[in-house]
């Protein structure tokens, strides 16, 4: 199973017609056989009636032979090495690993050497996005000057240089008074805060608390560090006005805070990823790094809530969390290792489990993995429009393959899913009309009819 | 007798009951020899062992150098203290060195659980763990049950009390593991700052208080306050410790009248245990654990090294 990355696909001034597909409309919650058309890198229509007949002579059409069409993921937490570490992941890497995994669209965190503090790093990234002409990157701002959770950074110059959001990435901001004033700040540009709920001196362990880690004789982390923090939020969020959105909630207790704190009628958005409803905490059972994340892979009661917090609407999106380590970040005692696990390739299929065990549909699942998260920050792929980005991806939901870390693209092989077996593909990738991504078997190339 | 074939010791769990006595049962024929004039018995002739630590320990090196040296096998000793080496780097690059030199087995101790199972997936010989983080301590567990076992005849049924640090204790893991695996009821006993979470989950009883703990129990085994592990504020005091949880005589009347003392050293004298406890020689065994403990470490090194495993398993590989 292979396929190829095409940077230099050009770009059609005329219309392509992507026919023959089930077609996904997250913001309908609509699945539908039709076709979708493209013009100048724009969706110029789409519907199941749409060329039911057969595309019209003088455009380009692809037969999607019966597989999905729905917007491009958009997956906004996502670490790269570039700049500081490019050995782990560059751009470029991250760019192809995300158009395999039917990725159209990254916000990165701003967890760098340097961190995104400053305007300059913002406009770099989307200079070298425009240099590797593959997915969308975007940039998150700093919340604090060297993510130290101290001092506010530069947020309006910041946002003025293109941020689309603001967070000290897996920093929690520990400080009340800091996040108070973040969220106040922030109000002035409409900004989104997202912030990483992990009451500090709780969180200084090396994975969930309870009997694994006492018979591995790892220092734990307790499932209330989560909680406390969401809590704090909840009321600072309240208090301010201003717009918290909560990444990586993994704990029951936290998806019960969101779902009381939503009732209430505030204005929280969370996200969780694709690990915490996929992986428990056997998954670092024999010391295995790999499941070493943050926060910690928890318990099996905790993972079912996230999967109901999904199903029930609470949790609004899915992230990937990608964060590449190297060998010599994870072949070490665990208490050592790097935490993090590379994702951009396996969250489509990881997330497709979630369809395929019959806990969401795929227009829902499509809404928290797309359209909802586009939303939240502003972006402007992530659903079928008219004049929206042709930012799609063609799906395979059945083909069957198993997660092999030395297959994947990304630099780095740290994925906590290795030899998983799963189901789903993306087949082609389509980023503003061009096709940057083509498995083998969806060769065909577009044709003149 | 059931001598077991295993490719490396790195913990208690998951051993099989017969496994356990057979390695105590190989371990009892070794205390004679231990005894006797002439110590050296040449079963691991031509054999390299190597002592690997990567956290300082006189007494446990010692140990299995002496057990080493009376089976014959050449030993090399590496301490390298954990300051002078840059972290787990090093373990696996050292793993790597020392396996080209292709030794047979390698002892290694380490200040990270965890760390021995992963040096044992980098080499090509045995490995025995010799104590890592907060995790395992096989020999200690062995050569307590030894103890025990030559004692009280049997581990079945006994009621054991586990007390102080259970938290940053390997040496309770371990002994946790094996006195359930072969049938003894096993409790608990500290503050509750000191306790991991979820240990009931083990299968033990937890006690905070040292004379409902301590109540008829067969035997006490005290465990060292690790004040070196220790993070921020577990414990207000070390006077206020032995007050409360230090093994004093008023403390152990709660126990059986023939209860014996046990401890793996080395001793907080006034920290979790009184002098006068510590040093009944009708009750305190600690001085044969240590004894024990040499036999238990031939025992382990047979198993694993010794010629019957290169004749009945094959490659020693």
């Amino acid at each position: 199973m292979s396929g190829a990355i095409d940077r230099t696909a050009p770009q059609h001034s005329g219309s392509t017609a992507y026919i023959n597909a089930r077609i996904i409309d997250p913001t309908a919650d609509a699945e539908y056989r039709g076709a979708v058309l493209i013009s100048d890198g724009k969706i110029a229509d789409f519907g199941p009636n749409l060329f039911a007949s057969g595309a019209p002579y003088g455009i380009q059409s692809v037969d999607c032979r019966g597989l999905f069409l729905a917007p491009g993921l958009v997956d906004t937490r996502v670490h790269t090495g570039e700049p500081g570490e490019e050995h782990k992941e560059t751009l470029a890497s991250a760019g192809a690993a995300a158009a395999v995994g039917g990725i159209t669209s990254l916000v990165l965190l701003p967890d760098n050497e340097p961190p995104f503090d400053d305007a300059s790093l913002i406009e770099f990234v989307a200079r070298r996005a425009r240099q590797i002409r593959l997915v969308n990157m975007y940039a998150y701002g700093a919340v604090t000057v060297g993510l130290e959770g101290k001092e506010l950074a530069e947020l309006g110059l910041l946002a003025e240089a293109g941020a689309v959001a603001f967070t000290d990435a897996d920093h929690a901001i520990g400080n009340a008074q800091v996040l108070r004033r973040a969220l106040y700040y922030a109000k002035a540009f409409d900004a989104l805060i997202v912030h990483l709920p992990q009451e500090p001196t709780l969180s200084r362990g090396h994975m969930t608390s309870g009997l694994m880690a006492t018979r591995l004789g790892l220092a734990g982390i307790p499932p209330l560090a989560e909680v406390m923090m969401v809590e704090r939020d909840i009321r600072l969020a309240e208090m301010t006005g201003g717009r918290l959105h909560l990444a990586k909630i993994s704990t029951a207790e936290s998806v019960a805070a969101v779902a009381a704190a939503k009732a209430r009628g505030l204005r929280i958005t969370c996200d969780t990823a694709a690990p915490y409803f996929a992986l428990n905490d056997l998954a670092v059972g024999d010391y295995r790094t790999f499941g070493k994340l943050v926060p910690p892979l928890r318990a099996e009661k905790d993972r079912v809530a996230i999967i109901e917090g999904l199903r029930n609407g609470t949790i609004d999106a899915i992230v990937s969390d990608h964060r590449p380590q190297d060998q010599d970040s994870k072949r070490v005692p665990f208490a050592q290792a790097e935490p993090g696990g590379i994702g951009l390739e396996t969250l489509l299929p990881i997330s497709l489990e979630l369809v395929h065990n019959g806990h969401l549909t795929l227009p829902h699942l499509f809404r928290l993995l797309a359209s909802t998260p586009a939303q939240l920050f502003g972006l402007p792929g992530g659903k079928l429009a008219k004049g929206a980005p042709a930012d799609l991806v063609v799906f395979d939901a059945d083909r069957a393959w198993k997660v092999d870390r030395d297959e994947l693209w990304s630099k780095t092989k740290n994925t906590p899913f290795d030899e998983r077996p799963v189901q789903g593909r993306a087949m082609a990738t389509i980023v503003a009309g061009r096709t940057i991504y083509r498995d083998d078997s969806f060769a065909t190339s577009a044709r003149a009819a | 007798m059931g001598v077991p074939r295993l490719p490396h010791l790195l913990g208690i769990e998951g051993l099989a009951p017969d496994t356990i006595s057979g390695l105590l049962d190989l371990s009892e024929t070794y205390i004679d020899q231990n005894r006797s004039f002439d110590k050296r018995r040449d079963v691991l002739a031509g054999r390299t062992v190597i002592n690997l630590f990567f956290e300082n320990s006189t007494r446990t090196r010692t140990s299995f150098e002496v057990a080493a040296k009376r089976l014959g096998a050449d030993v090399i000793n590496m301490d390298v203290a954990t300051s002078s080496v840059r972290k787990g780097e090093t373990l696996l690059d050292t793993a790597m060195t020392l396996n080209a030199m292709r030794p047979d087995a390698i002892v290694v101790r380490h200040s990270e659980s965890g760390a021995v199972n992963l040096l044992s997936q980098k080499v090509n010989c045995a490995v025995i763990n010799g104590g890592d983080g907060q995790h395992e301590h096989p020999t200690q567990a062995l050569l307590d049950a030894l103890t025990i076992r030559r004692r009280r005849g049997k581990l079945e049924g006994l009621l054991v009390a586990i007390c102080g640090d259970i938290m940053h204790s390997r040496v309770a893991r371990s002994n946790i593991h094996l006195l359930q695996i072969m049938g003894a009821r096993v409790r608990v006993v500290g503050p509750p700052t000191l306790m991991p979470t979820d240990i009931d989950r083990m299968g033990v009883e937890v006690h905070y208080n040292m004379k409902t703990g301590l109540r008829d129990v067969d035997i006490v085994m005290m465990l060292r306050l690790q004040t070196e592990r220790m993070q921020g504020s577990f414990v207000p005091s070390i006077s206020e410790y032995f007050r409360f949880f230090g093994l004093d005589g008023e403390k152990l009347e709660a126990a059986r009248p023939d209860a014996l003392i046990m401890h793996p050293g080395p001793m907080n004298r006034g920290v979790e245990i009184d002098s006068e406890v510590a040093d009944d020689i009708d009750r305190s065994v600690i001085h044969e654990q240590v004894e024990m403990g040499v036999a238990v470490r031939m025992a382990c090194l047979d198993a694993l090294i010794g010629g019957r495993r290169n004749t009945l398993s094959g490659d020693a590989a």
